[in-house]
């Protein structure tokens, strides 16, 4: 892992809450912390002039939506972003996945879930349950956008918008 | 679909004549090795996931003459997969479980199938996956006799580990390391041996330094020979579980390199981060304790016989009904994939400070920093 990466996440508030989806009010709490260290973590982004996503949920915090992006030659390179909270959060990290790029980086799994470094769930277990979402994005998604963004646009396999 | 080339078969019979699908596997039962082997006709497993283990796994079953099959996977049939056993090129493009049961129900038109093209691991699907350990036995309403994991990830087995313990079912895991040469297979029983959660995901020590591995550019490797040996380990287990005969492999590793295959035996952790885990080691030990005192065995000799004892008599003592011993592997061919320590500090530093806003305001807080 890069130092600038280790940096950025020891930025980002450690959650307390060991609580998944099925807990019911506690599941609640735990939303609330990662909504929380969310928040905490687009403001250091934009801080450091570096905001790179934007996520939200429904109501139950089951289903996650957004958008990440990565600037190569001076050009930004946007996609959708998508994940479901296992049953079995916090213990497992959310498969993180951008489905347009399915079939055009062999990083990746079936259904466009990243494919995350050898380094990744190791951290996250150890860590449980102080990992969350926000981690997930710093650790998992920016590191592989970092990788693999340029790679697919020197080998022609996705375009700028605008040299469409 | 093709027309069934026999009719079903009500009872399993031993003669030996060559349109007797069940004549060579009635023949272990003539043999002495399994006494009961038409049992097998009563017996229904899960599968899930149905990769270069699940899928040949299914069919050892099926030409077994398993009761019933419950298939479980949310991938379609790629041309990807044909390093594989099993899936043919004109399958690809079905649901895996529709393609498996095309072709094991044709090869056995005594197996019934029950199949479920979706992903366990979240909410909707775990709770349904949940139910049908619970009620899709060969009896409506009844357990299923097993549940198998042969998936390729840390969340799905994790959910399946949960699932069984909440349900106290037993379940076999099994995998394969993603340099594809080497794999393994455990048997879980909530409460009396380790669960998945127990201990760090174990694998077998490959005797090459994993950072030499080039990794740049794949997820994983895969190897149609490795996949097969551990789906034979799998089942042949599985056999032994369901048909009671031999011994039965808590944990079971290969190593293709050199070749080996270690055994253990993994006790549970009362520190278990599944909380389920610890309060089914406390049902399990007080069920220990209900058992009455432990009676003298009297065992024949085995190998040696003993020339301090005349009779070749020995007592035994107060025998643990597990032979797991640690909650380490005892075999240094088995290796934590990693350690267990925390590289974060929780403190009122670093902690997140959740204030008095509700989820709604929260949510609309996040909305609000999109520019
Ligand atoms: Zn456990």
């Amino acid at each position: 892992m890069d130092n600038q990466t280790k940096q950025t996440v020891a930025q980002i508030p450690l959650l307390t809450v060991k609580a998944g989806p099925r807990d019911g009010d506690q599941w609640i709490e735990r939303l609330k912390e990662e909504y929380q260290a969310l928040i905490g973590y687009v403001e250091i982004n934009k801080k450091a002039d570096n905001d790179w996503f934007t996520i939200e949920s429904n109501p139950m915090g089951t289903r996650w939506q957004g958008k990440c992006w990565y600037i190569y030659n001076f050009k930004k390179y946007e996609f959708d972003l998508e994940f479901d909270m296992p049953v079995t959060y916090p213990e497992t990290a959310p498969e993180l996945a951008i489905p347009e790029l399915e079939g055009k980086t062999e990083k990746m799994y079936r259904g466009g879930k990243i494919c995350l470094t050898v380094h990744f769930k190791p951290l996250w277990a150890r860590n449980v349950p102080h990992f969350g979402i926000a981690h997930a994005l710093a650790l998992g998604l920016a590191p592989w956008l970092a990788a693999e963004v340029p790679h697919l646009v020197d080998n022609g396999m996705i375009k700028h918008h605008e040299d469409k | 679909m093709a027309q069934p080339y026999r009719e079903k078969i009500d009872k399993m019979s031993s003669e030996v004549v060559d349109s007797n699908p069940y004549s060579r596997l009635m023949a272990l039962k003539k043999m002495g090795i399994v006494n009961n082997y038409e049992d097998i006709k009563n017996q229904s497993v899960i599968i899930v996931g149905l990769g270069g283990i699940g899928s040949v796994a299914a069919e050892m079953l099926t030409r077994c003459g398993v009761g019933k099959l419950l298939l479980f996977d949310y991938d379609t049939v790629e041309i990807a997969n044909m390093n594989r056993l099993f899936f043919r090129p004109d399958q690809a493009g079905l649901s895996k479980t529709k393609a498996a049961e095309q072709t094991l129900q044709h090869i056995n038109p005594d197996v019934s199938f029950e199949t479920y093209n979706y992903n366990i691991t979240t909410i909707d699907s775990f709770e349904h996956f949940k139910s049908r350990i619970e009620k899709g036995g060969i009896v409506p309403d009844t357990p299923v006799s097993l549940v198998l994991g042969c998936v390729d990830n840390f969340e799905a087995r994790t959910a399946i580990n949960q699932a069984c313990l909440e349900l106290n079912r037993s379940w076999m895991e099994s995998g394969v390391s993603e340099n594809a040469i080497s794999g393994h297979i455990q048997f879980i029983v909530p409460g009396e041996t380790a669960c998945f959660q127990c201990v760090p995901p174990l694998i077998v020590a490959s005797g090459i330094d994993e950072r030499t591995l080039k990794r740049e550019g794949v997820c994983a490797a895969s190897l149609p020979t490795t996949m097969g040996i551990v789906a034979g380990m799998l089942i042949q287990n599985t056999l032994k579980y369901l048909l009671k005969f031999g011994e039965v492999s808590y944990l079971l590793g290969y190593n293709a390199l050199l070749d080996y295959f270690p055994k253990d035996n993994i006790k549970p952790n009362p520190e278990c981060s599944n909380s389920i885990c610890v309060k089914q080691q406390k049902a399990y030990q007080e069920y220990l304790k209900s058992l009455p005192p432990p009676v003298a065995v009297v065992q024949e000799p085995q190998t040696k016989p003993s020339t301090e004892n005349e009779w070749g008599i020995e007592l035994v003592e107060d025998e643990q009904p597990t032979t797991a011993t640690s909650t380490k592997p005892s075999n240094t061919q088995f290796e934590y994939t990693y350690e267990k320590k925390p590289t974060v500090q929780v403190n009122e530093e670093t902690k997140v400070k959740v204030n008095e806003s509700s989820l709604e305001d929260l949510m609309a807080q996040l909305k609000g920093l999109k520019k």
